[in-house]
C-alpha cells in the first residue's frame, strides 16, 4: 500500500456561482508522478491551484470540503499559508522567472525564509544541478534569467522550487510552451525528481503522461471521472468517457 | 474604388489635423523663445529682480517653484502610490472600490482654482499653515494625488498575474510579493507618470495663488512656512499687474522661457524612462 502525501476530500469549488470541481477525491502516493489529464476546461489547473492555495486570492472562490498534507489541514486557518507554500511548491504553464538574476531567483525563497546564510551557496548550487542547468549557467549566475532560453528559464523555475526542498511539486503543463528537446529535458527531470518529491502535474499530452507518471487522473467537467495505475487507465479503462478519451476521441 | 477615396480622404483629414496642432504649438514656442531668449543669461537665473522687477532676474521665483514641486513630490507620491496599490493589490472589488475609483476620477476633472479654495480653507485657515510654500504646496499635491493614483495604478495593472503568482507560490507574503516584484517591475511605469504629474503642477497658478505665492519677496524661501514666488505667477505677474508692462516684457518672456525649459526637461526624463524600459524588454 502506497502512503499517502497528498489528499482532497469531497473538494468543491466554485467561481461566483458556477460550480468548477464537484466533489473531488483524491490521494496522491509519496514520492510518485501523478498526471492529471482530460479536456481543456474541464478544472485541472483549478483543481491543482487548491492544493497550494492559490485561489486565496481571488475573491469570487468559495472552496468547500478539505485538503490534507500529510496530517495537516491546508485549509485550516491557524496554518499559515506562506509555510504551505514552502512545502508544496508549484510550477507554472509559463516559465516566470523573476526579472532578477539567475542567482537572485534561486536565492528569493531562501532568503524569505531566512535559510543561513553560508548555506544558501550550496543549496543553490545542488538545485541547480539537480534541474541539470548548472553546467549551462555555473558562469554566469549573475545574468537576468530572462535572457536563458524559454527551456532553461523553466528548468530555472522547477530549481527555484526545489531549492526550499518542499515536499510536494505541482506543474501546470510545465512543457506546452517549450520545443520538443527542452520537454524531453524536462520530462527527465521530472522523472528524476520523484524520489525526493511527491509531483502532481497537469498534461494535456498523453504520450507525456504515459513517459512519467505512475499514477493518472482523469477529469471531466469538473468530476474526477477516473484515478489509477498508469498503466490501468491508459490499457484498460473502466469509464467509457475515459476510453474515448485516452483513445483520442475527444480532446 | 469609393472605399479607397474615403480612406484617403479620413487619412488626409487625419493627418492635417496633426499638422495643424504641431503648427499652433511650433508657433507658440517660437514666439516665447524668439521674444524671451534675449533676457537668457546667467544672471537672470542667478541673481533677484531688482529695482521693481524691471532689472535682474528670477532666482526666486526659480527657487520658490522647486521648493514647491519638493512639497508636492514629498506628499503627493508616497500616498498616491500607497492608494494605487491598495486599490490594485489589495482590494477586492466591491461597490466601495469602484466609488472610490469613481471618485478619484472625478477629483482629476475639477478645476484647478476650486483646489486654490479648498487649500485656503484647510490649510492655510483650518490648519493653521498659514499662506506658505508648505500650503501650497500640498494644495498642489491634492491636486496631483487623482493623476499619480490613476497612472500607478495603470502600471501595476500591465504587471502580469504570473509575476505575482511566482513569489506568491514561493511562499512569499503579498507584501513580499509587492515590494520584490512588482513595484521593481512597475517602478518606470509610476515615474513616468510621477514625472508628468509634477511637470504639470509645477506650471499650475490658481491652487497657488489664495495659499502663498507672492509677488515678490526679500531673498529666496528658505523654510516651509514662508511665502514664496514661483515661475508662473510671476509670469502672470509681470505681464499683466505691472505698472510698466511694455519694458518688462522681454522678462516675462524671459521667465516663460525657463518655465517651459524646466517642464520640458522633466518630461525627456519621463521620456527617456519610457524609452529605456521599452528597449529592454
Ligand atoms: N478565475 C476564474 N473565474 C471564473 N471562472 C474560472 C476562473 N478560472 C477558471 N475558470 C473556469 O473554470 C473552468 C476550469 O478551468 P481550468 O481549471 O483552467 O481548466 P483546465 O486547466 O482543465 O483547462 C473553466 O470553465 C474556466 O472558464
Ligand atoms: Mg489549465
Amino acid at each position: 500500500m502506497d502512503q499517502i502525501k497528498l489528499s482532497a476530500h469531497s473538494l468543491n469549488l466554485y467561481f461566483g456561482q458556477k460550480q468548477i470541481l464537484k466533489n473531488i477525491n483524491i490521494d496522491f502516493p509519496k514520492n510518485q508522478v501523478t498526471s492529471l489529464i482530460g479536456p481543456s476546461g474541464c478544472g485541472k489547473s483549478t483543481l491543482l491551484r487548491c492544493f497550494n492555495r492559490m485561489h486565496d486570492l481571488s475573491s469570487d472562490a468559495k472552496i468547500e470540503g478539505s485538503i490534507k498534507l500529510d496530517d495537516l489541514d491546508i485549509y485550516d486557518k491557524k496554518n499559515s499559508v506562506t509555510e504551505i507554500r514552502k512545502r508544496i511548491g508549484m510550477v507554472f504553464q509559463k516559465p516566470n522567472p523573476l526579472p532578477k538574476s539567475i542567482y537572485e531567483n534561486m536565492s528569493y525563497a531562501l532568503n524569505i525564509h531566512q535559510f543561513p546564510k553560508n548555506e544558501i551557496q550550496k543549496l543553490i548550487e545542488s538545485a541547480l544541478k539537480e534541474s541539470y542547468l548548472w553546467e549551462e549557467v555555473k558562469d554566469e549566475l549573475k545574468k537576468p534569467a530572462v535572457k536563458l532560453s524559454g527551456g532553461q528559464q523553466q528548468r530555472l523555475c522547477i530549481a527555484r522550487t526545489t531549492v526550499l526542498r518542499p515536499e510536494v511539486i505541482l506543474m501546470d503543463e510545465p512543457c506546452s510552451a517549450l520545443d520538443p528537446i527542452s520537454t524531453r529535458k524536462i520530462e527527465e527531470l521530472i522523472v528524476s525528481l520523484k524520489k525526493d518529491y511527491t509531483i502532481v502535474i497537469v498534461t494535456h499530452n498523453m504520450q507525456q503522461a504515459q513517459r512519467i507518471s505512475d499514477k493518472v487522473a482523469f477529469m471531466y467537467l469538473g468530476e474526477l471521472v477516473e484515478f489509477g495505475n498508469c498503466q490501468d487507465v491508459f490499457q484498460n479503462p473502466q469509464n467509457e468517457l475515459t476510453k474515448n478519451y485516452v483513445g483520442g476521441h475527444f480532446g | 474604388m469609393k472605399k479607397r477615396l474615403s480612406r484617403f480622404l479620413n487619412w488626409t483629414i487625419l493627418l492635417g489635423c496633426t499638422i495643424l496642432v504641431c503648427l499652433f504649438l511650433g508657433i507658440i514656442l517660437f514666439d516665447i523663445f524668439s521674444k524671451g531668449m534675449s533676457s537668457l543669461s546667467w544672471g537672470f537665473i542667478s541673481q533677484p529682480p531688482t529695482k521693481g522687477m524691471t532689472h535682474g532676474g528670477i532666482l526666486p521665483a526659480i527657487t520658490g517653484t522647486l521648493w514647491l514641486t519638493l512639497i508636492t513630490t514629498l506628499f503627493a507620491v508616497p500616498f498616491g502610490i500607497a492608494c494605487a496599490i491598495y486599490l490594485n493589490e489589495y482590494a477586492r472589488p466591491s461597490v466601495l472600490t469602484s466609488m472610490i475609483r469613481a471618485s478619484i476620477r472625478n477629483l482629476a476633472g475639477i478645476p484647478s482654482i476650486i483646489y486654490g479654495l479648498f487649500g485656503l480653507a484647510l490649510f492655510v485657515q483650518a490648519l493653521h499653515l498659514g499662506t506658505s510654500v508648505l500650503s501650497a504646496g500640498l494644495t498642489l499635491g491634492l491636486l496631483s494625488l487623482p493623476y499619480i493614483i490613476t497612472t500607478t495604478e495603470e502600471a501595476l495593472k500591465r504587471i502580469p498575474d504570473s509575476m505575482r503568482e511566482a513569489t506568491l507560490a514561493l511562499g512569499a507574503t503579498q507584501f513580499e510579493t509587492i515590494k520584490d516584484v512588482v513595484l521593481p517591475k512597475a517602478l518606470p511605469g509610476i515615474l513616468t507618470g510621477v514625472i508628468l504629474t509634477l511637470s504639470r503642477a509645477a506650471g499650475e497658478t490658481a491652487p497657488i495663488l489664495f495659499t502663498g505665492v507672492a509677488f515678490y519677496i526679500n531673498g529666496s524661501t528658505t523654510s516651509v512656512n514662508q511665502e514664496f514666488m514661483a515661475l508662473p505667477y510671476h509670469l502672470y505677474m509681470l505681464s499683466t499687474q505691472h505698472q510698466s508692462i511694455e519694458q518688462v516684457r522681454p522678462l516675462a518672456y524671459g521667465t516663460a522661457v525657463v518655465l517651459i525649459l524646466l517642464v520640458f526637461v522633466l518630461n525627456i526624463i519621463a521620456f527617456y524612462i519610457r524609452f529605456k524600459q521599452r528597449t529592454q524588454q
